[in-house]
């Protein structure tokens, strides 16, 4: 009796029930006087939520319960010395019964007792099964058979429907909200562990980078280093040569876009921008890596410059290339809300186009485009395949675009790639650069969309 | 059926050919000179003509008013005064328009020197999102009226002051003009406007969204503005046509019906349309 049965014959049954109760519902308004309190498409809802909610709880509760007692009666049928074994193999060996039982392949050796076992398991999880799906479809055809009797045309159902229906609602909202909210714990908790081992002002503050930490305590260079500086630096490197390129490519076309194209052509150019937004990071990064960086090196060459063949600008110049679709697309819906009887206004008043353009459309729309660029430099600063793959991973503290420098993101990816022990200061640090990486990011939009709230209250 | 939908289809379009569109020689005397002057022009919008060869005379120094039912080409003509439907696609335009006897729509003509001539108030106020100050002063700020900030000063106040505006808004020019009432934003837009000095104000239903007693302030205001400009006003409202025009032109279907002194034109209307269409028979 697979899940996907039982979902088939509950949503027949449902189906049913609503198609029945819906029926039933338009059948009584036409042979009584009175109206319908709800529409039948409620009473078609009650029936098949009647039937069908108590026979998924059944259906639920009944293989909980129902897994517990079958591994106590294989316990309890098992042979004395397996059932004094640890835990461990005591669970290895029941995983092992159920693999068995399905048809697959188990990691021990095949002994008599685990075939009996796992024979044992397959009655008692079929005998589950059909119990748990008999109960449910008796328990639904219940709930069915009192809901369908129960309609009137003065039964209120509309009320308890549409509150179930804003209660599943509020499940999905809440779930949204809970994993985002366990995911920052998560990550301050482990952050919290990093610090007791580091102190957190030589993380914030301390200039040397090198986590690696010695296998055996009599190896060389046996203490990591956890100072984030250099990482920070390389970070902030990496996103001021993006917005450098970013910024002025994507405003100047984005002007273009909403003042000056042809709508036609603009029609055509934004969904053309938004699909270049959607290129997978990582084309960028081995873009990057194999064409700019290695162009950037042979130029520098030819003018007697030295630009390492992993550099902060080559990484920098193609995540702001990355970029400019998002700073132009949030750009241009800034301008194109600017209303265009301000453009009249100033039109009549004799200004030229692009007076037009730099007195009154660009100061209107500033909130908006500040926005989109604090938006675009939190997006730089998290990206993380291009500088992956083009801007290095040794941690150097420097002010020269054209050496390797890492980034924030690159020392999470690198300390986390592997194998780990999950609870050295090794793998903590990358919890605490998240943190850090979290509150920064969620700072700049924060910001970004106070800006945005504080234009719209402007412009109405 | 069919026949009567195609009639009333061919009576909607300008280009009917049983237009009636007064010829220039019928034209009333106005006993003053001529500042604008239209003859046979014509408008479509891509195909669909908005205007079928109008001719009128605008004097100067009086306040000129068109009225007409909805959709009958008022905006679109007084747009053309000052070339503001130059940007919409599609545009054709024939005929001529002149000011001062000189063509607005010759090549040599710098449409942004025509707009500071020929200004602008629109139906909704559109204030600059900027202080009120910021808002007078935009106009004489990109013709370099003024060359220093005392100049600035003084346009800004007497602009104000010419538009009724200065008690209400002198202690607070540094303010938000999106935060004043309608009528006062209103206002402002014509401060605006007479801020680079035009000669002629085209206002498009300028007190549509105003309460009574602001459009009764901006009714004012147009008298006043008389002495100094030429000033053309669309409105629904005929009462306000009556108050503050000395020519009224009535429009119907891009077709100029009739032109002639306001009192003419109310307590004798020429046209039997014209009679209609104040009489609230239609329209
Ligand atoms: N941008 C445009 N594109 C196409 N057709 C237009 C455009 N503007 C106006 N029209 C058409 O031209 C005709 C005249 O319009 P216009 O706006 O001049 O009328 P109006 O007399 O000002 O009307 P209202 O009193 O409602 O403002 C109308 O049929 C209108 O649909
Ligand atoms: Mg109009």
């Amino acid at each position: 009796m697979s899940l996907t049965f039982f979902t088939i014959v509950l949503l027949g049954l449902a189906c049913t029930g609503y198609v029945m109760g819906r029926r039933r519902a338009m059948a009584l308004a036409r042979s009584q006087t009175a109206a319908l309190h709800s529409r039948p498409v409620y009473h078609g809802w009650y029936v098949a939520l009647a039937c069908g909610l108590p026979a998924i709880v059944i259906w639920v509760a009944a293989l909980t319960i129902g897994d517990q007692l079958i591994e106590s009666a294989i316990i309890a049928s098992l042979p004395q010395e397996l059932r004094d074994a640890s835990g461990p193999v005591l669970n290895r060996f029941l995983a092992d019964a159920e693999t068995l039982a399905k048809g697959g392949q188990p990691a021990i050796d095949v002994t008599p007792a685990l075939v009996a076992a796992s024979e044992r398991f397959g009655n008692l999880r079929t005998l589950e099964h059909w119990i748990g799906f008999a109960g449910a479809l008796g328990l639904g055809l219940i709930g069915f058979g009192l809901a369908y009797r129960r309609l009137s045309t003065a039964l209120r159902v509309r009320q308890p429907v549409e509150r179930l229906l804003m209660f599943v609602l509020l499940l999905a909202a809440t779930a949204s909200i809970l994993t985002t909210v366990g995911i920052v714990f998560s990550v301050l908790f482990e952050s919290i562990r990093f610090f007791s081992q580091v102190p957190i002002f030589e993380f914030l503050f301390g200039l040397q980078w090198s986590p690696q930490i010695a296998m055996r305590t009599d190896q060389v260079g046996s203490s990591g280093a956890f100072g984030a500086v250099p990482l920070f630096a390389g970070t902030l490197m990496v996103t001021f040569i993006a917005m450098l390129v970013a910024a002025p490519i994507g405003l100047m076309s984005a002007v273009y876009l909403a003042e000056y194209a042809h709508p036609r052509f603009r029609a055509g150019a934004k969904p053309m921008l938004e699909i270049l937004a959607g290129v997978p990071t990582v084309v960028y990064g081995f873009f990057a890596a194999l064409v700019v960086a290695p162009a950037l090196r042979d130029a520098g060459a030819s003018i007697g410059l030295l630009v390492a063949s992993e550099s902060a600008i080559a990484a920098g110049s193609v995540m702001g290339i990355m970029i400019i679709p998002f700073v132009s697309s949030l750009a241009d819906d800034a301008l194109a809300a600017v209303p265009n009887a301000l453009r009249d206004a100033s039109l009549g008043l004799g200004a030229t186009r692009q007076e037009t353009i730099t007195r009154v459309v660009l100061p209107a729309a500033l909130p908006g485009i500040v926005a989109g660029l604090l938006l675009a430099v939190s997006r730089a600063i998290g990206e993380t395949m291009i500088v992956v793959m083009a801007a290095g991973l040794a941690a150097n503290l420097t002010a020269n675009p054209l050496e390797a420098v890492t980034t924030v993101t690159v020392q999470i990816v690198t300390l986390l790639v592997g194998d780990q022990e999950f609870d050295s200061a090794k793998t903590l640090a990358a919890f605490a650069l998240g943190l850090v990486l979290f509150i920064i990011t969620l700072g700049l939009n924060v910001i970004a969309l106070r800006v945005v709230q504080k234009y719209r209250e402007k412009v109405e | 059926m069919v026949a009567v939908t195609q009639a009333t289809a061919r009576e909607r379009d300008a280009s009917h050919a049983d237009a009636i569109t007064i010829p220039a020689e019928r034209l009333p005397e106005l006993g003053g000179p001529v500042k604008m002057k239209a003859r046979g022009l014509k408008l479509w919008y891509s195909d669909k003509q908005a205007l079928a060869g109008i001719n009128l005379d605008v004097p100067e120094r009086k306040v000129t008013a068109f009225i007409g039912p909805s959709g009958c080409g008022k905006t679109t003509f007084l747009q053309c005064l000052n070339r503001m439907n130059d940007t919409i696609e599609g545009v054709r335009i024939e005929g001529d328009v002149t000011l001062d006897g000189a063509d607005v729509y010759d090549r040599s003509v710098d449409v942004v020197q025509l707009r500071a001539r020929v200004g602008m108030v629109f139906q909704k106020p559109n204030p600059f999102p900027k202080s009120i100050y910021d808002n007078v002063a935009y106009g004489p700020r990109i013709h370099g009226l003024a060359t220093n900030r005392g100049d600035l000063d003084g346009i800004v106040e007497s602009s104000l002051q010419r538009a009724g505006l200065w008690n209400e808004v002198k202690d607070r020019l540094g303010e938000m003009a999106t935060g004043m009432s309608g009528g006062q934003q209103q206002r402002l837009c014509i401060a605006r406007t007479i801020a680079v000095s035009p000669e002629v104000i085209l206002m498009d239903e300028p007190c549509s969204a105003l309460d009574p007693i602001s459009t009764a302030r901006v009714e004012e205001l147009i008298d006043e503005l008389r002495d100094n400009y030429t000033i053309v006003i669309v409105t629904h409202n005929l009462q306000q046509a009556a108050r503050v025009s000395q020519l009224t032109a009535f429009f119907h279907l891009g077709r100029l019906i009739e032109v002639n002194d306001t009192a003419e034109v109310f307590q004798n209307p020429g046209e039997s349309m014209t009679k209609d269409y104040i009489t609230g028979r239609f329209g």
